[in-house]
């Protein structure tokens, strides 16, 4: 798969051609987080460090794009009328399995992202790629929208992440940044926290996004 | 968005078609879940296993080797680590020389969202309690989760006396929680500021606990001899 770079991505150009604008376009048009707003509840809860929000990030990446790509081979043989049955039916299962694909790899991150794993069923934006995209693309088309808005994602999730565990808890990826008389500011691994952080994200992607439309 | 929802207007596909639809996707799933669960187990099982061992060795220092024991209702006998009683198990850790270091025992207290299980270590010689470690808890990070953290705290369980009586069929004085900066007497547990609820509940399960399994422990403890052949 020609992924394109990220760094590049970000500007017009590579927009022109259509799969890379399948793939940007979850990046950054419409990221999930910073533009579309969906799946707020892990945005919000697990990015109290910056290795939870990886992780939730990657999980939650997996389950779109097996989602994406088995919702696609069968869009044909779904009928209209049970396909939300059907696809949170696949959606559940993918994340049953990511479940113990987690627990398999390290108890230790099951137990501090506990009973968000399984809240990746409800997560509005896997469901909404589901119905809105891959219902009515090819495969190769959903892989790359799955690929671009779960990369996007996590890419979101890290945002927050990052931030909050450096003013929360003084570290990086468990990695303790400041000497110990840094005074870290527990309300921004608390829930508080994570709106804190959240809107001015929010913020600052409206601005850059405004003065690119201006230009 | 460019995409919009178009929801389909009149159902045109008869029943027959939805039913094959669905139990087709259900079986696949159902396989794809039973496949993964089975490739999984073991693993899961032995990084189980294998994070409650190092709880082990954390909790009784000086420990090398560990056995799993379990409570009949008169005696305490061998059980498999693996299977997964309701009954309360004991962990006797042993050292390089074959010496008892003490127990480890799991208890549960009703934390401030949701149960706290814990592992503690109990030394038979010291008639106190040596070490402490949360197994799960869902406390709040920055406030309640000082429980795992905080110095201080986890200073109270290096050494938590618990002695038994002159008839040594219940502990001559139980765990008792107080405030912080109050602690007075060794079986005595100071509390955390700001996280009262949660280092409370865990005190709370260290006092039901120890005042059950303690008397028995000690009454027991030449019962315990390391289990020389492992049927691994």
């Amino acid at each position: 798969m020609n992924k394109p770079s990220e760094k590049t991505g970000f500007f017009a150009g590579l927009e022109e051609h259509p799969s890379a604008d399948t793939f940007l376009r979850g990046l950054w048009k419409d990221n999930p987080v910073f533009v579309q707003v969906l799946g707020m509840c892990p945005v919000l809860a697990v990015t109290n460090t910056a290795e939870n929000a990886l992780a939730m990030g990657l999980a939650t990446a997996f389950v779109l794009l097996m989602s994406n790509v088995l919702v696609s081979s069968l869009r044909r043989f779904i009928p209209k009328q049970v396909r939300i049955a059907s696809y949170i039916l696949i959606i559940a299962t993918f994340v049953t399995i990511t479940d113990y694909a987690i627990m398999a790899i390290s108890v230790e991150l099951h137990k501090s992202l506990g009973a968000f794993i399984s809240l990746i069923v409800v997560n509005c934006l896997i469901l909404s790629r589901a119905e809105a995209f891959a219902s009515k693309n090819t495969i190769g088309r959903s892989v790359l929208d799955a690929l671009g808005m779960g990369v996007g994602f996590t890419f979101a999730l890290l945002c927050l992440g990052v931030v909050r565990e450096v003013l929360g808890n003084g570290s990086i990826f468990g990695l303790a940044l400041f000497p110990d008389t840094f005074q870290e500011w527990i309300v921004m691994i608390l829930p508080a926290g994570g709106f804190f952080t959240l809107a001015i994200w929010l913020l600052l992607f409206n601005i850059i996004n405004q003065k690119r439309a201006a230009t | 968005m460019s995409e919009t929802l178009n929801i389909p207007k009149g159902a045109t596909g008869n029943s027959r078609k939805m039913l094959t639809a669905m139990v087709g996707i259900g079986l696949m799933c159902a396989l794809l879940i039973v496949l993964t669960y089975e490739g999984t187990k073991p693993i899961i099982a032995d990084n189980k296993a294998e994070a409650l061992e190092q709880a082990i060795f954390k909790v009784l220092p000086g420990t090398a080797t560990t056995a799993a024991y379990a409570w009949n209702g008169e005696n305490f006998v061998p059980a498999e680590e693996q299977e997964a009683g309701d009954g309360q198990r004991v962990y006797a850790g042993f050292s390089e020389s074959g010496t008892l270091t003490g127990f480890a025992l799991p208890a549960v207290g009703q934390g401030y969202a949701g149960n706290i299980r814990v592992l503690y270590g109990y030394d038979p010689e010291q008639e106190a309690v040596v070490g402490f470690y949360v197994l799960e808890s869902k406390e709040t990070p920055g406030l309640g989760d000082k429980i795992e953290k905080d110095p201080a705290f986890l200073a109270n369980f290096e050494e938590l006396s618990v002695p038994l009586n002159a008839a040594g069929d219940a502990l001559k004085q139980e765990i008792r929680y107080v405030k912080s900066g109050e602690k007075q007497n060794p079986w005595e547990v100071d509390g955390i500021t700001g996280a009262t609820i949660s280092s409370r509940a865990v005190s709370d399960a260290l006092r039901e606990s120890t005042a059950e399994w303690v008397p028995k422990l000690y009454q027991a403890k030449n019962q315990f001899q390391p289990q020389t052949q492992s049927d691994e």
